[in-house]
């Protein structure tokens, strides 16, 4: 246990240092800023208003831009290691490889989580502070949406990143398994579906193997528990799930998948070549 | 202690080892050579468990790719080209004594001998630091520690020949508890350390010898050299190794080198050849 925080300790501190991480704060932190300074908390939409709103659409951007930032850092993580010759120093130490691999994950998903969440926290300080209602239910929800969110990606991003040989191919891989999964949100779908070719289920479940998707549904589900935007597909999700399911599938198999993932990557880092 | 038995590597679909047996003892200083390409690195890379590979290495009969926390932390290593560390030298010094289990002041003890402030350069990136620095602070943490096997790829390339005349030292206090393995693609850069030299070729063992062990790794040698006429660039190059001209026209030059050092220095004296006059060097 030593051995992970220490190798945390050291992922954390590298990547305070790192550039990507100011740009990565900034980018969250200057969200829920300009959320506020352009009023959302007093704009109504859908029956939205004060600090709800600002949630909903933060958590929306967040989706957006979150996945692609963790994914893309992360893959640098193992085989830009490699690539550069750190690993042949710094695995050459009494450093088991479960504490070396997993504490790099422990580290990193601190340093990926903590901005998002600690933005999303500043704005329901803020609003507790100007006297503006705090939907405690959405803010606990939504938090542990992003946790799992982080965990997903960071899962699939360790994977790539310990399949890879170099960072290029990484980078490379890792931007190819954001697009497939952006393109199954909507389009890919839709066409199998007008085509005919696939019967709505098969399409809803093919939807649903997309953590992308599960979190754009799970965040729709809070302030439209029918789901009545998303159409037909409401109807197979909710009598699949219910409700209250889907949220829970909604944490659940986001996290299972970011741990598969990271269990394949450290299985095939800890079959091969190290440096 | 150290066991090599029928190692094999490949790349793809070239044999980088080609069934390697050794057999190392305790106390035994190995000087491994051989041009780039060897297979010097990819030894000492399985030495550390670092590579997957056929056959089997053991060191006091366990294997270090499944035991190596055990086995690492009995091995001090120095690595040929110092990693890009992104870390502050403080927490580089921090993170290798924690695993390693030993006191962070010894490491800073070492350093110092060395003539490397850490103090001064706690919060600076490692990779900020000069090649000498880097080299002083690895050789720091190898040898800040209690342990039984050091792997040293060139470990002595980046150093001035005052640092390296106390890293000499520092290797002579362990000469009775540590094995040593010692990779240079010359021979003359370690020959005065070792007591066995291994030579690799095409990833076999092409030659195993013991060497004369009768240089003193604490010893230094008195030198005078008598040059013909003045030459400004060896001039410089002795005043490297810090040694002085004792006359007015700069011909006469005078000064003690380590034990060791000798081979090293003489390479260098002979590019001048033709300036030197008279030269001699006698053991103290």
């Amino acid at each position: 246990m030593k051995q992970l925080w220490l190798t945390a300790k050291l992922d954390i501190v590298e990547s305070l240092r790192a550039r990507w991480f100011q740009i990565y704060t900034l980018v969250f932190g200057g969200i829920v800023a300009l959320l506020f300074v352009f009023g959302l908390t007093e704009s109504r939409v859908l029956g939205f208003i004060g600090l709800s709103r600002l949630l909903v659409t933060y958590i929306q951007l967040t989706m957006a831009i979150l996945p692609i930032f963790v994914l893309i850092t992360t893959v640098r993580s193992v085989a830009g290691d490699r690539e550069a010759g750190v690993f042949e120093y710094l695995l050459s130490l009494p450093v088991s490889l479960s504490a070396w691999f997993w504490g790099k994950i422990v580290g990193r998903y601190i340093v990926v989580f903590a901005p998002v969440f600690l933005a999303m926290l500043g704005a329901v300080i803020w609003a507790t502070i100007a006297g503006i209602e705090v939907p405690w239910d959405m803010f606990g929800y939504y938090t542990a949406l992003l946790a799992v969110m982080a965990m997903c990606f960071l899962g699939i991003g360790m994977l790539i990143s310990s399949v890879a040989r170099s960072t290029d191919m990484a980078q490379g891989a890792a931007f190819m398994v954001w697009l497939v999964l952006l393109l199954f949100l909507d389009l890919i779908l839709l066409g199998v579906m007008i085509q005919g070719k696939v019967a709505p289920e098969v399409a809803v479940t093919l939807a649903l193997a997309n953590p992308l998707q599960v979190f754009r549904t799970a965040a729709l589900a809070l302030f439209d528990p029918q789901l009545i935007v998303l159409g037909p597909s409401a109807y197979v999700i909710l009598d699949l799930f219910g409700a209250a399911g889907y949220k829970v599938f909604a944490l659940a198999y986001p996290a299972a998948l970011g741990l598969l993932s990271a269990t394949a990557g450290y299985l095939l880092f800890r079959r091969g070549d190290l440096p | 202690m150290i066991q090599f038995n029928n190692v094999a590597k490949t790349f793809r679909k070239a044999r980088v080892l080609d069934g390697i047996s050794l057999n190392i003892g305790i106390g035994e200083r190995v000087a491994l050579i051989g041009s780039n390409g060897a297979g010097k690195t990819t030894l000492i890379r399985c030495l550390l468990g670092e590579y997957t590979f056929d056959g089997t290495v053991s060191i006091n009969g366990l294997d270090p790719r499944g035991n190596r926390t055990a086995v690492l932390g009995k091995i001090g290593f120095v690595p040929q080209l110092p990693p890009p560390l992104k870390m502050p030298v403080g927490q580089l010094i921090e993170f290798s004594a924690s695993l390693c289990g030993t006191d962070p002041q010894r490491i800073h003890a070492i350093a110092k001998r060395l003539g490397l402030d850490l103090e001064a350069i706690l919060t600076r990136q490692f990779v900020r630091l000069s090649g000498g620095m880097k080299q002083k602070l690895l050789i720091s943490i190898a040898l800040g520690r209690d342990a039984q096997v050091l792997v040293m790829d060139e470990p002595a390339a980046n150093l001035d020949p005052e640092a390296r005349k106390i890293f000499f030292d520092l290797l002579a206090e362990r000469l009775n508890d540590a094995t040593m393995i010692i990779s240079s693609h010359r021979l003359d850069e370690v020959s005065a350390l070792v007591n066995r030299v291994i030579e690799m070729d095409m990833g076999k063992v092409v030659l195993d010898d013991k060497v004369a062990d009768d240089v003193s790794l604490t010893g230094t040698v008195s030198c005078r050299i008598l040059l013909k006429r003045f030459e400004p660039a060896f001039a410089k190059a002795l005043d490297g190794w810090r040694i002085a001209s004792v006359d007015d026209q700069q011909l006469e030059w005078q000064g003690e080198i380590a034990g060791p050092d000798r081979l090293r220095f003489l390479g260098i004296v002979s590019r001048y050849t033709a300036l030197v006059a008279d030269l001699s060097l006698a053991e103290r």
